[in-house]
């Protein structure tokens, strides 16, 4: 690894994500006007064959950047490092998904408390959970021990056990690793490496049954306390053999290693690290989204917990059959709006998983794409909302009241209402041909509650951004602020029971250009043109004893709401957002709300 | 001269291929560089080991686990019997003693004196690999499988189902825009290539493979139809594991989808010609295309033939074949490579290639949404 200049002496950087189709390369640039984006380019992953080596598409898209900019990246088959006069830059970090980024299997005593705990771990890291294993799982040992043995994972994460806790369950936990004779994703003469983040009684034993058939790592345990969660040590750790092991026999890149000035970082763990450092430094409750290809990625911060979700199969082309799988035919019909032959739909479904490549040349293929992309966040976010919980296990106090409320511990941490900003990221958010249709594609996933911000990443720096914190936060702070986020506006939404067409909503702004009141019915949108500086101040009154937007069940909000480029929307729809299953209906109600929002062209037939 | 790279499907009647022919985990390669095989010779063995049976032995006799050991009748490494004692308690004069035995034969794997568990691993299981194709061995991997490699006509697809088979190459179709039903399909189709057209009904298909037809190659099937098939949707295209009986090879896509007249030529003349072919498909990293492949086995192809293997982009006078609406299945020339984007109908911004359908039409489409013909 190249030595990282100090802080505050960097005055370029080139920073990749080699994702598993695209290497996307920026530069950012101290300039007389503070640390910016300047340029960007992309090229082909080149970790397949023929190429089988990974510098191949990093040098293709600095190249890109080299012959946009006029500044030499490329000298020699190598960055150029340090920046001479306008020429080379000061680092080089990176970030990697290649090759179907990291992926783990983990295990832990019981399912929903310590295999849960180490999911967390592996998962914020930055890494897909290819299983989970738990010693009351419904699989018989041999039928665990033989998934095992098909998986190949890049590492496997034990948990089990509080610390003094039980020992026989781990132990037998680590028999059936041990049985299983689990062997790497990537082949090479190496041992699997497998960090064992259980109960440290019997870190002794575990050493001797796996210490010869495994590269074992212990660590700290998970969950020392059933009341208490420890996943740095354990991601830390993941993060350390990912470099190590993982990445150090994918092809080429020892090479990437020996350029990068910080170590190279798995795609999600350094949006993770942005997502966290936006709701620690604005003290605020984020979700954030990365719509792919193949997978999406759904993080969240609440009251400053930290989460995030892999959804392996949910995504906008390798995976977009598994969308329609999923969620049916049904759910991605209701947001169309045009009728349209069902068989002809699965076909063209079907075609864009087999060419995951093409884009949306007609409109009406734009609309149908953005109509899968819905369901693929919806579906995405409850996944993330199921596994974002509190934690489980715990001994609670109850009152007579709790008695009769089946939740308490495992309750999700994902409270809509407490929700202040809704971040989307990826393809499908990020290069929407209007801003309106991102905002609206995620107002119909996420389904916000009272009022929220919602911002998308301008073209995916993310990743980028979340390795340069590691080295410069205040460049990356920056960049982030003035070229990565893109606010598009805020959402109003009040929740209660929904009764469509009765009066809904006043509401009273004090524009700039003068006071604005708008009534609204039940089952509309509403936008209004708005920047988001300095904001308006607003005045919402619920026209129903029962409706709330945040104030309590019928009361007026009185707030400073902030715009975007697309501005402020109000959104009466109901939650969950009300669609008639009717088609003539709903193709109607669709219309109404794609005009409201001046979402698409209006074109005949369109 | 500017050029675009799109991926495309190779349907090449002169192509140099090489195939790699690799065990799931390491073994024996049967061949030397330089070997002659034959389509069917095995060319690699191994034996993967068996399933593993774990049984809490400790609990079954009653005793601690950290005395397990001086109650085992084996120790590990022991080869064992089905119903084999393998472990005792003595018991009182006689009285209340206990006994394990083995649940399935094989090797005593460990035995744990912290759970009480011993672990059994059955006998292993031997796997082969064979050539797939007729040709030369031109390099072996050690302990792992050897690339094959010969001329041959290649023919790859879109979207497969099933894994590798061999057969004779029959036509279904008398022209590439046929429709082919249960009709189509006869008893002497048993064992053959069959080569459809436009579109094969599920019907069509199901009587492919009642009379044990060994693969099926059409220009476009119902996506839908897939999980009448299989009783569950391809969600993710990763294939090639279905157990059909005849493999499905779709060259075009989902839908009714003439096959391109020139895959469709080709395939007619190797008519009665051996072919190989796999329906597996990979539409991820490491991008795997179904594929049919004749070998040239007693015919030397000049050197000039033979197509070059390495991905080409796109070049005008390119023959493209559209992969989206609304010009899904269309083939056409490129006129022009423009370099400067433009709005499209959905208002994205994109780089064009201008195109030619041969009927007097024209049109600029989006370089993402074509596919080059490779010949």
């Amino acid at each position: 690894m190249n030595q990282a200049p100090p802080q505050g002496s960097i005055r370029s950087v080139l920073a990749t994500d080699c994702g598993s189709t695209t290497t996307k390369a920026i530069l950012i640039e101290k300039t007389a006007d503070g640390w910016r984006q300047t340029w960007r380019g992309e090229a082909p992953t080149t970790v397949e064959a023929p190429f089988e080596d990974v510098t191949r598409g990093v040098l293709n898209a600095a190249m890109e950047v080299q012959e946009l900019s006029g500044r030499e990246l490329v000298r020699d088959g190598n960055i150029r490092i340090p920046d001479e006069d306008g020429q080379g830059v000061d680092m080089y970090i990176s970030t990697s998904s290649a090759g179907g980024g990291l992926q783990l299997v983990v295990g832990g005593v019981v399912r929903s408390m310590t295999a849960e705990s180490a999911m967390r771990a592996a998962l914020g890291a930055g890494a897909i959970v290819m299983d989970a294993f738990a010693t009351n799982d419904k699989r018989k040992p041999f039928e665990q021990i033989e998934r095992i043995r098909q998986l190949r994972p890049d590492m496997i994460l034990l948990a089990g056990g509080i610390d003094g806790g039980t020992k026989k369950h781990v132990m037998a936990l680590a028999e059936m690793v041990a049985a299983a004779r689990p062997r790497t994703r990537l082949g090479g003469g190496f041992n699997l490496p497998i960090i064992f983040a259980g109960n440290q009684e019997v870190a002794e034993p575990i050493e001797e049954l796996l210490g010869t058939v495994s590269d074992l790592q212990v660590v700290e345990n998970v969950r020392p306390v059933m009341e208490r969660e420890n996943l740095g040590p354990a991601r830390d750790k993941i993060h350390d053999l990912f470099m190590e092991h993982v990445m150090a026999q994918a092809p080429g890149y020892d090479k990437l290693m020996s350029w990068v000035g910080v170590p190279i970082m798995p795609t999600p763990g350094a949006v993770g690290l942005i997502m966290q450092t936006i709701a620690e430094r604005k003290n605020i409750n984020v979700v954030g989204v990365d719509i792919g290809g193949a997978t999406t990625d759904v993080f969240s911060v609440f009251d400053g917990t930290f989460n995030r979700t892999v959804s392996a199969n949910l995504g906008m082309s390798y995976s977009v059959s598994n969308v329609l799988a999923e969620a049916g035919l049904p759910s991605i019909l209701r947001w169309v709006p045009f009728p349209i032959d069902e068989k002809g739909l699965r076909n063209r479904i079907g075609n864009k998983m087999i060419r995951p490549t093409t884009i949306p040349e007609t409109l009406e293929e734009l609309k149908i794409e953005q109509a899968i992309a819905r369901e693929a966040l919806r579906l995405a976010f409850i996944q993330h909302k199921e596994f974002a919980v509190e934690l489980r296990g715990v001994q609670q106090e109850r009152t007579i009241a709790d008695a009769f409320r089946q939740s308490g511990s495992g309750d999700t941490l994902v409270k809509m209402a407490k929700l202040d900003l809704i971040v989307g990221s990826g393809g499908v958010l990020s290069h929407a041909p209007r801003r309106t249709q991102s905002m609206r594609m995620m107002i119909d996933a996420f389904e916000p509650e009272w009022v929220t911000e919602i911002a998308v990443d301008s073209i995916f720096m993310m990743p980028h951004l979340g390795v340069l914190s590691t080295v410069d936060q205040e460049a990356a702070t920056e960049v982030f602020e003035r070229d990565c986020i893109i606010y598009l506006g805020s959402c109003v939404a009040p929740t209660g029971e929904y009764k469509p067409g009765r009066p809904a909503l006043k509401v009273e702004l004090a524009m700039p250009d003068g006071p604005q009141t708008h009534t609204m019915n039940e089952g509309q949108l509403l936008k209004i043109e708005l920047e988001h500086e300095p904001g308006v101040q607003a005045t919402i009154t619920p026209l129903q004893g029962d409706l709330d937007v945040g104030a309590g069940p019928g009361k007026a909000l009185t707030t400073t709401l902030r715009g975007g480029v697309v501005g402020l929307v109000f959104d009466t729809r109901g939650r969950p957002i009300q669609i008639p299953e009717d088609g003539r209906d709903r193709v109607s109600l669709l219309e109404s709300w794609v005009q409201a929002m001046d979402e698409y062209p209006t074109r005949e037939g369109a | 001269m500017a050029a675009i790279f799109t991926p495309g499907l190779t349907v090449t009647e002169h192509h140099l291929i090489h195939k790699t022919r690799q065990l799931p985990l390491e073994g024996e390669v049967q061949v030397k560089v330089g070997d002659m095989v034959q389509a069917d010779d095995v060319v690699a063995r191994t034996e993967l080991p068996g399933k593993v049976f774990p049984v809490n032995v400790a609990n079954q006799l009653g005793v601690d686990p950290a005395r397990l050991k001086s109650h085992m009748l084996v120790k590990i490494g022991d080869s064992v019997e089905k119903d084999q004692k393998i472990a005792e308690t003595p018991g009182f004069w006689g009285f209340f003693a206990s006994e394990a035995t083995a649940i399935v034969s094989g090797t005593v794997e460990s035995i744990s004196v912290v759970t009480g568990m011993v672990i059994i691993q059955a006998a292993p299981i031997p796997v082969e690999i064979d050539a797939y194709i007729n040709g030369r061995v031109v390099d072996v991997i050690p302990g792992e499988g050897c690339v094959v490699q010969n001329q041959a006509t290649m023919v790859q697809g879109i979207f497969g189902l099933g894994g590798e088979t061999r057969g004779e190459i029959a036509m279904a179709a008398s022209t590439p825009d046929e429709v082919i039903g249960p009709q189509h399909i006869t008893a002497e189709h048993r064992g053959k290539v069959v080569i459809g057209g436009a579109y094969v009904t599920i019907e069509g298909l199901r009587k492919a493979v009642e009379v044990g037809a060994a693969a099926l190659v059409t220009g476009g099937f119902d996506y839908d139809e897939i999980k009448e098939l299989l009783g569950y949707e391809v969600g993710v295209a990763i294939t090639g594991g279905e157990d059909l009986g005849t493999t499905l090879v779709v060259t075009e896509g989902f839908g009714q989808i003439g096959m391109a007249p020139a895959t469709f030529e080709l395939l007619q003349k190797k008519v009665g010609q051996r072919a190989s072919v796999n329906g597996a498909t990979q539409i991820r990293a490491g991008v795997i295309r179904p594929e049919l492949v004749v070998t040239f086995d007693d015919e030397e192809v000049p050197n000039e033939l033979i197509a070059d293997p390495e991905p080409q982009g796109i070049k005008v006078g390119d023959l493209i074949r559209g992969i989206r609406a609304p010009w899904f299945g269309r083939i056409g020339t490129v006129k022009d490579l423009p370099v400067q984007p433009i709005v499209v109908d959905s208002e994205t911004t994109v780089r064009v290639l201008e195109v030619d359908f041969g009927d007097g039409e024209t049109a600029p489409l989006p370089r993402s949404n074509v596919e080059r013909i490779e010949r």
